[in-house]
């Protein structure tokens, strides 16, 4: 075969999953292709952030009326929709971290991804609870 | 079941490295990783968790942290830290998905554009932040 030829090979895809030698479609690409999203998502928080910010060079009375916004209904829930990116970025990147200097990063991947989805869970339920309870509280009345 | 791949090996040699500047980008994105993990999450833990979160949040309360040099130290590496993180993000994705070079020129442009407002802005307003300011 010449080189061009074998530039794009047909490979049977048969019990490739299980044993590892295939990433496209694994849940690993996934973590991937989501890793990707909240980095750049998180990103353009960051543009976003540091422009508010600056606003307590303008004056305090402007700083504070952009923060208003910020306890408002929906971004408090755009929050905790950031706050759940930020959170699996930095867990992803752990095990990423972990697949490339730890001897036996590759083979545990797969178990490494569930567990960070079991903590993102355990720590998005109590932080989601903490981030909503006032805006929730006051929505419906309560005091 | 047949799925078409690209081979994994080039058919021709690449030229000769000239840099290691991948290398010290990807060794970057781990090392500030490990830092912004402490830094990143310290930040929205305390912001948007503690203490009544994003409620309590106003000028005073800026200037209540910034009084103290260790949270202004605190922010000012977040800032760099993450400006850099994500802007070398941002130039992968960019590479990856930019399809004619004219494309992936101007995009590149706008995000350095973008690093360089925002790291000279958040640093002189951490510099220069000033808690006696006039209300209006």
């Amino acid at each position: 075969m010449t080189d061009s030829a074998m530039a794009t090979e047909q490979v049977v895809a048969r019990g490739s999953r299980s044993n590892g030698t295939l990433y496209r479609g694994d849940p690993g690409m996934w973590s991937w292709v989501a890793h990707r999203i909240t980095g750049v998502l998180t990103f353009f928080f960051l543009f976003a952030h540091v422009l508010d910010t600056a606003l307590v060079r303008v004056s305090p009375n402007a700083y504070d009326q952009v923060i208003e916004t910020y306890k408002s209904p929906i971004v408090n829930l755009l929050e905790v929709g950031l706050v759940g990116a930020v959170l699996y970025h930095a867990l992803n990147g752990i095990r990423v971290m972990l697949v490339d200097f730890w001897a036996k990063g590759p083979k545990y991947q797969k178990p490494m991804l569930w567990t960070l989805l079991v903590v993102w869970v355990l720590v998005m339920v109590p932080g989601a609870y903490f981030m909503m309870v006032r805006t929730v509280s006051e929505m419906f009345g309560g005091s | 079941m047949t799925l078409a791949l690209d081979k994994p090996r080039s058919p021709r040699r690449p030229a000769a490295r000239r840099s290691n500047f991948e290398l010290a980008s990807w060794l970057f994105m781990r090392i500030s990783g490990i830092a912004l993990i402490v830094l990143v999450l310290g930040h929205l833990f305390i912001m948007n968790i503690l203490d009544g979160g994003v409620h309590r949040i106003n000028f005073a309360f800026v200037a209540g942290r910034w009084s103290s040099p260790f949270w202004q130290l605190w922010d000012l590496s977040m800032l760099w830290l993450a400006e850099i993180h994500g802007g070398n993000g941002l130039r992968t994705v960019i590479n990856d998905y930019a399809r004619k070079d004219t494309t992936r020129f101007w995009l590149k442009v706008m995000l350095y554009v973008s690093m360089v407002l925002i790291l000279a802005l958040g640093t002189y307003v951490i510099f220069t932040f000033d808690a006696t300011i006039p209300a209006d």
